[in-house]
């Protein structure tokens, strides 16, 4: 009897704790993000008012015309756009190519070769920075949108290729096999059965690819010198030295940066996160 | 350096092979799918590991014509200079604190996530809300807690009204704090990934196992410590790993938040490398930190593997 009585008071007390703690968590993971929108709709002058305020009465998209109409800006990001497009594209290419390998051929080594692209992801790019920049020069790529992409490849084609072998062999070998009993090879079974059933994982691989990309931080530092070559993430360390702390222009550059990753995010929310964990979990 | 990968030709086409049904070329077909992976590995993988080691056995390496062998003499160099042990000490502070708090946070607001007490539209809101952090390039993290932290800043403004503090703290320019506030904003970026795979993990416990554990009398507490917790064990110890590695990776965040300062309070290992290479231009010394680097993360991976293994 008394746990009857009981049981539902308990669970209003957890369910109050609960909302609280989520509540709480949900701060904690919010308010920075909302700082940063609300700053970039200050005036300058207004960013340390005491007390602070969400919303100032001189609310304007001021620091947004600032960075949109200004051409080194908008370099960046054309930067950054054309750097993070060709390294998704190259890497699911190359990427869709080995995991055909690695799903529907047994070939001597497949283990081994697997063991070292897992082992790629381990290897810190502050040891691979400095030969790389002892390479891009000498290939002539230093300070070039090919010595970014191909550096990038290194972060990104191992991912791509654990997560595609994964998809693929989610999927039932009868598909290709029913090609090559009608006089196909295994290149027609792959470009014309395997890939366009995979699309979803293709999106899944090809989103995490170009926010690797577009995030980049270390090599687009390193491997890059003049202000026309660098990509977004770098262009806000400029924004931070060059204009002496223009605090509205850097959180709207910021927000401006973040909406290609934060897009394809919202879209491929569901499809990403279940690419990812399998893919990174399971690896 | 490039010969190397020019000396190995990319196998026959796969074309080929299926049409004269030539068993050699028909075992040939998969290292034709391979070959530009394999061609990428070597170039970006192989051969910058060669060169690293090489450099870091010479002196005078990419910035003259003529470098010499200078033995371990970069070595002794580098483990012997005292920026450097600050580091390698900052670095394991900074990826061990981050590592447990990241598993903390993940795991807790993972299984409030998982709550049946929630409806799914409450829970899709703040699951969105939850991932936010991780959504954000370090670059842009970086700007926001410089932002939040400045001495007259929100942080210290809601610090003072709460009384916690009297004076306005320079949170990133006194080498007392400093590391412990890079530290927490590491933490923050980095739990979501932790949230989203303890997430998936929980998912999949079966529901019959908290039913037995009910039917035996558990409560909420032992069938957390019973069940939820062995369950999760194999995914809690590879993202353990993984998050040590990736944070010692960890470089942007340090080099646009503190640049490693003050006083070498917030140096690690990758900004200290970075330094030495960039800055000074001392690259086989850098190269002699970058290969201790690397050596210190591959035990860390060797962990990883052996985890793997055993699942």
């Amino acid at each position: 009897m008394t746990t009857a009585t009981l049981k539902p008071r308990r669970r209003l007390v957890a369910k109050t704790g609960l909302i609280i703690g989520l509540t709480l968590g949900g701060l904690f993971a919010g308010l920075p993000v909302l700082w940063m929108l609300s700053t970039s709709f200050k005036p300058n002058g207004e960013v340390f008012a005491n007390p602070p305020k969400l919303i100032s009465e001189n609310f304007s998209f001021d620091a947004y015309t600032a960075i949109l109409g200004n051409g080194a800006q908008l370099r960046f990001f054309l930067n950054s756009y054309i750097v993070a497009i060709a390294v998704t594209i190259l890497t699911l290419l190359v990427a869709v190519l080995a995991s055909y390998a690695f799903s529907r051929f047994t070939f001597p080594f497949a283990k081994t070769i697997n063991a070292v692209i897992v082992s790629v992801q381990a290897v810190p790019p502050i040891t691979l920075v400095i030969p790389y920049f002892g390479l891009v020069v000498a290939l002539g790529l230093y300070n070039t949108y090919p010595g970014l992409i191909l550096t990038h490849m290194v972060f990104t084609l191992p991912y791509a290729i654990i997560m595609m072998t994964a998809y693929f062999n989610t999927l039932p070998k009868e598909l290709d096999e029913s090609v090559k009993v009608d006089g196909g090879n295994s290149w027609t079974a792959l470009w014309r059965i395997l890939v366009p059933i995979s699309v979803p994982g293709l999106i899944a691989v090809g989103v995490y690819t170009f926010m690797i990309s577009w995030n980049e931080y270390l090599f687009a530092l390193a491997l890059t010198r003049t202000d026309d070559m660098r990509t977004v993430p770098i262009g806000i360390q400029l924004l931070m030295g060059q204009h002496s702390y223009e605090w509205n222009q850097m959180m709207a550059m910021s927000i401006l940066g973040s909406i290609p990753v934060l897009v394809l995010f919202l879209i491929f929310q569901r499809r990403f996160i279940g690419g990812l964990t399998s893919g990174a979990v399971k690896a | 350096m490039t010969s190397l990968t020019v000396e190995k030709p990319p196998p026959a086409e796969p074309e080929a092979p299926t049409r004269t049904k030539n068993t050699l070329a028909k075992r040939l077909v998969p290292w034709g799918y391979l070959s530009p992976t394999v061609v990428l590995i070597v170039l970006l993988m192989v051969v910058p590991i060669i060169m690293v080691i090489s450099y870091s056995f010479r002196d005078n390496v990419i910035v003259q014509e003529n470098s010499v062998f200078a033995g371990f003499a970069n070595y002794t160099e580098v483990l012997t200079d005292p920026d450097f042990l600050a580091a390698l000490k900052n670095t394991f502070i900074f990826i061990t604190v981050s590592m447990v708090a990241h598993l903390l946070l993940g795991l807790g607001f993972a299984m409030m996530l998982n709550s049946g007490m929630l409806s799914g539209v409450t829970k899709a809101i703040f699951r969105v809300v939850y991932v936010l952090p991780w959504l954000f390039t370090i670059a842009v993290i970086a700007v926001i807690w410089r932002l939040l932290l400045d001495p007259s800043g929100v942080v210290n403004y809601v610090l003072q009204t709460l009384g916690v503090i009297s004076d306005g703290v320079n949170w990133l320019g006194d080498p007392g704090s400093a590391l412990w506030v890079v530290t927490f904003v590491n933490i923050w970026s980095g739990y979501p990934f932790f949230m989203i795979s303890l997430l998936a993990g929980l998912q999949g416990i079966p529901g019959e196992l908290y039913e037995a554990a009910s039917v035996d009398g558990a409560n909420p507490w032992q069938k957390f410590w019973n069940v939820t917790i062995p369950q999760l064990r194999p995914v809690i110890i590879s993202m353990a790993v993984l998050d040590l590695i990736w944070t010692s990776q960890q470089f942007a965040l340090i080099w646009m938040m503190t640049g490693g300062g003050p006083l070498n309070s917030t140096e690690m290992l990758s900004t200290f490398t970075y330094k030495l290479a960039f800055s000074e231009y001392e690259f086989a010394t850098a190269s002699a930190s970058a290969v201790v680097v690397l050596l210190l993360t591959m035990i860390l991976a060797f962990f990883y593997v052996r985890q793997q293994r055993e699942r």
